[in-house]
């Protein structure tokens, strides 16, 4: 029992904060605590991930292996806790200046971290499920956090109907895969489905996928996407594209590796079409958008496809181009939101994309670093996106899905042309009224940190800080 | 100097990082330090490319001034050249200096127009010197980012539109070329060229969704390849990318777009297609002659009904990148010598052709050729160097234009007679148009009210031009000066290339021996 409590010890300490916070706020001072609370809550994260990423090698098991903590699992949890931690704070001050800073957001936050943390340890269905419901439940509320405007309600509403229909979809896949592999454990079900799988084990296995083919907005379960991101504040959109996205792919490469590993051939398919669908459906899609914040919707559905990629290969380099791919996506996608969060006219958040025209006269340095993530996100050499994309294509290629990588970058030149068109409102345009002026200096702090990040990290002598040796011990973790 | 191809590609990077970092201010004070710095910056990259070039030993077939460092992911940054990248780096430096003089009057944040220029030069540099596949396929494609911007921000009115064709354009044909050099990583577990050089890439036929596919594997990579050289030469079909973004770029972008820009698709022939997949590239020989022998004809054609002056520069351009394909896969001594020599002297031309353009254009602010006529009469000047370059561009025996004509020509009468009848009318063509154009803009009464008050060339201007004077008639009086360099390193290509081609054959002919 000891030893099963060492094991989840990160998530224990996490869960006792967001409860003691919750407790501490209510009882004081309720809102006013928020803001410290938000840089607390980023602290601790930040310190986890630390001590998380620096915590020995290994795999160890708790609670009769449904719970695991493996080298993959750690990966997963280090990107999970930072992309969280900036996303935090980079919302903070957008939200105070909107009165929408409550003490409940930082708490829902940590709450589904844990959530998050346990679907990316999970070694069970039912661990899945719990993880997975508790990152949801969360995620519900925060997506209508502004209770006095229809459209994040209506975001919130939706995502939860929608959400709701998923968690039963994921259920009824995970009833099917006990009742035909006698167990919920992925070391049991993975027995079960060696090399050859039972009917009612397959369509399990369908059932399952098509639930967290919905938390990663793989089409065709990407429908509350676009309405989600663009309805819920822009600090819990960011949010949504980042962490979330993570550790539902995360975890899709745990059930099909751990859990149904054995069985290659038949999932290889399944997630290779959820991945030519999602990237072209993402691309084209997003041209006709006018919204930054849908088009960003998009923009991550065709990621996910992109990342999928690397999954379909059914290799351990390709478990390894998706943790590479995530981490990338990750970065840019802060870079990014730190950028729309500081768009603002007349002390209003504007998210259309015409308003940014000719932004590059008005800030020079905030035009260029938005420039490199745009080029970035388009895949374009020599940027940090385009070794993403050379990772996964070169997984896919390698697995044996040649067309596969075809039809990828094919849906990534279609993909250029919406990422070409902001740039062309913040270079070619013509000039309009301009917008606010930025003033905070913490977002200023993220667009730069993750534009320098993506433009040089990539150099012979820095080698991604060896994010790469990381995310192959990882991946040789989880594929053997 | 042990690095001195990475010191040459990476100071034009500095000089653009000085700029972005300490100039401040719009003033005419900081736009005037703007241009001083870039085209300082750039006459040191040339006076530093010199030491490449004294140093070369043109007899020396391999790579020389070898660099190599690992790299993520198994890649290597390897830097070297040898004889048939050597002169593009020099060609490249060379023209860099002019190109930053020439856009002395531009006026529209100066600051970012002269990095923009400075990132490109590193660019470009890198892409003829880059000896590792994914290294190469970066300096290529991140060519796009400062090009889509130079058209976007500081073109003519319909720059949007030729900004994005460009871009997605050339972007699409790059893909295709990732996927085959994902191929090629996977079959030779290395992405050094100077292996993959020497790799045997599968060609045995096999059938693809009902089609069989003649020379396996080698074909499809060499499709791969193919679709993005065709695009960026650009050959025809594939060229109609390229009248919009010259008539919509400003001069200094048409310069580089014409000059450097187009020679990485013939460059890239030469390093990858013809030696990595000579059983690819001798199955789609003919097609390519013959899409050259078109392009010849069909763009020179074009170019007759061309109103506007940079138009009908662009379209002669694609017709004498015609004449570089087709002397590139007669695949023999002559037609890849002509090819390379072609290229240089194209650069040259061409080059010198659109600034031409931009001198009248800077004092009427048109193009169109109706607008003009008569110019001899005020300009003496400017009437004798556009002749020359008209004359040279026709391929006039005694400059450059003619030697690379003529050894394509003659390269590919060796390998197929019917082609080069075709393209010898293009000959005639040219002069055709090019005359006409001269003609038009420069002979005749001056009659036009507007154009009673123009002046001549300036000093700077006619600065710009003299070297590219020089050079024109040097090459074209003395060709061995290019043909030497390049010489050794041609004949190596077509031995290994013939090697290839004799061994495959045999084993093919083994192979249905048995069966």
């Amino acid at each position: 029992m000891q030893a099963d409590l060492n094991v989840v010890l990160p998530e224990i300490v996490l869960s006792i904060y967001a409860m003691m916070a919750l407790l501490g706020a209510v009882y004081t001072g309720k809102d006013k605590m928020a803001g410290m609370l938000v840089w607390l809550t980023a602290g601790l994260f930040v310190a986890l991930a630390f001590w998380i990423g620096t915590s020995g090698s290994g795999t160890r098991e708790a609670f009769g292996g449904m719970f695991v903590d493996d080298g993959f699992a750690r990966f997963a949890k280090v990107m999970i806790l930072l992309g969280a931690a900036s996303v935090l704070v980079m919302g903070q001050e957008y939200m105070a200046r909107r009165d929408m800073l409550r003490f409940e957001y930082p708490v829902l936050i940590a709450l589904c971290a844990v959530g998050m943390m346990v679907m990316v340890s999970a070694g069970d269905l039912m661990a899945l499920y719990m993880g997975l419901e508790l990152q949801s439940l969360a995620l519900y509320v925060i997506a209508s956090l502004r209770r006095d405007s229809a459209k994040s309600t209506e975001a919130g509403l939706k995502y939860f109907v929608l959400g709701a229909l998923s968690s039963g979809l994921l259920l009824y896949g995970a009833s099917l895969v006990y009742g035909y592999a006698g167990t919920t454990l992925f070391t049991g079900i993975i027995e079960a489905a060696d090399g050859q799988a039972s009917l009612g084990l397959l369509l399990g296995l369908v059932f399952v996928l098509s639930g967290i083919a919905f938390k990663i907005s793989a089409v065709p379960f990407h429908m509350w996407t676009p309405d989600v991101y663009e309805g819920a504040p822009t600090p819990i959109t960011a949010f949504f594209a980042t962490a979330p996205k993570v550790a539902a792919m995360a975890l899709f490469a745990r059930v099909v590796h751990d859990a149904f590993g054995g069985i290659v051939k038949d999932w290889q398919q399944i997630v290779a079409l959820l991945s030519v669908l999602s990237m072209f459906l993402g691309a084209i899609a997003a041209i006709g958008q006018t919204d930054i914040k849908r088009l960003m919707a998009y923009s991550s559905i065709a990621h996910m496809g992109f990342a999928l990629m690397g999954l379909a290969a059914g290799t351990a380099f390709g478990v390894q181009a998706m943790l590479i791919y995530m981490a990338i996506y990750v970065t840019m996608n802060v870079g990014t939101f730190a950028f729309i969060l500081s768009m603002q006219k007349d002390g209003q958040p504007v998210t259309d994309i015409a308003s940014l025209n000719m932004y590059s006269k008005a800030h020079p340095g905030r035009a260029l670093a938005m420039l490199v993530l745009l080029f970035s996100l388009a895949g374009v050499p020599p940027l940090l996106g385009f070794f993403g994309k050379f990772y996964v294509l070169r997984a896919a290629y390698d697995g044996g899905l040649a067309w596969l990588a075809i039809a990828g970058v094919i849906a990534s030149v279609i993909g250029a042309y919406y990422y070409l068109r902001i740039v062309f409102f913040m270079y070619f345009g013509e000039e309009r009224e301009a917008l606010d002026p930025p003033g905070s200096a913490v977002l200023w702090g993220f667009l730069m940190v993750s534009a320098v990040l993506i433009g040089v990290s990539w150099f012979p002598g820095l080698n991604l800080f060896g994010i790469e040796a990381a995310a192959q011990a990882a991946a040789a973790t989880l594929v053997n | 100097m042990e690095n001195v191809l990475s010191i040459t590609t990476f100071i034009p990077l500095i000089g653009a990082a000085i700029l972005a970092i300490f100039l401040r201010g719009e003033d005419d004070a900081a736009q005037r330090n703007a241009k001083w710095v870039a085209l300082a910056t750039t006459t040191v990259t040339f006076f530093v490319s010199l030491f490449i070039l004294f140093d070369f030993d043109p007899n020396n077939t391999g790579f020389q001034f070898v660099e190599e460092r690992t790299w993520l992911m198994g890649l290597q940054y390897k830097m070297g050249v040898d004889g048939i990248s050597v002169l593009f780096v020099m060609l490249t430096t060379f023209m860099m200096p002019l190109t930053i003089a020439a856009s002395w009057n531009v006026k529209h944040r100066v600051k970012e127009y002269m990095i923009a220029f400075l990132i490109l030069e590193t660019l470009m540099l890198g892409v003829f010197m880059a000896l590792d596949l994914v290294l190469f396929y970066l300096f290529f494609e991140a060519g796009l980012i400062p090009m889509f911007l130079i058209i976007g921000i500081w073109g003519g009115k319909a720059r949007i539109y030729a900004s994005f064709k460009f871009f997605l354009y050339t972007f699409l044909g790059s893909v295709l070329m990732l996927i085959a050099m994902v191929a090629m990583f996977a079959d030779a577990g290395t992405t050094d060229m100077t292996v993959l050089l020497r790799h045997e890439f599968a060609s045995e036929t096999f059938p693809l969704m009902g089609v069989t596919v003649v020379g396996g594997m080698q074909t499809l990579m060499f499709l791969a390849f193919f679709a993005s050289f065709a695009v960026k030469m650009p050959m025809w079909p594939v060229h109609t990318w390229l009248p919009d973004a010259h008539v919509q770029a400003p001069t200094a972008g048409s310069v580089v777009l014409a000059a450097i820009l187009l020679k990485m698709g013939g460059y890239g022939f030469l390093r990858f297609s013809l030696p990595m997949f000579p059983v690819g590239s001798e199955v789609m020989t003919p097609l390519v002659l013959w899409l050259s022998a078109i392009a010849i004809v069909y763009t020179s054609l074009v170019a007759l009904a061309q109103e506007d002056m940079k138009k009908l520069i662009a379209y002669s351009s694609v017709a004498h990148m015609g004449f570089v394909t087709m002397g590139i896969f007669a695949a023999n001594q002559q037609g890849i010598d002509g090819a390379i020599f072609q290229m240089i002297s194209h650069g040259f031309i061409s080059g010198a052709l659109f600034l031409c353009v931009s001198v009248i254009y800077d004092r009427m602010h048109t193009r169109e050729i109706d607008a003009y006529g008569g110019l001899v009469n005020r300009m003496p000047a400017y009437a004798l160097i556009f002749m020359f370059f008209t004359m040279a561009n026709v391929g006039l025996p005694g400059t450059s234009g003619f030697v690379g004509e003529f050894l394509t020509l003659v390269g590919v009468f060796k390998v197929n007679t019917w082609v080069a009848l075709v393209a010898v009318s293009g000959v005639i063509l040219s002069a055709g148009y090019a005359l006409w154009l001269y003609r038009r803009v420069v002979m005749g009464d001056l009659i036009k009210e507007s154009l009673k008050s123009i002046t001549d060339m300036t000093r700077l201007e006619r600065a710009i031009f003299a070297p590219l004077v020089v050079m024109t008639l040097l090459l074209g009086v003395y060709p061995s000066l290019v043909l030497d360099i390049i010489g050794p390193s041609v004949e190596a290509l077509i031995s290994n290339y013939d090697t290839a081609l004799a061994e495959a054959h045999s084993a093919s002919q083994i192979a249905s021996g048995v069966e």
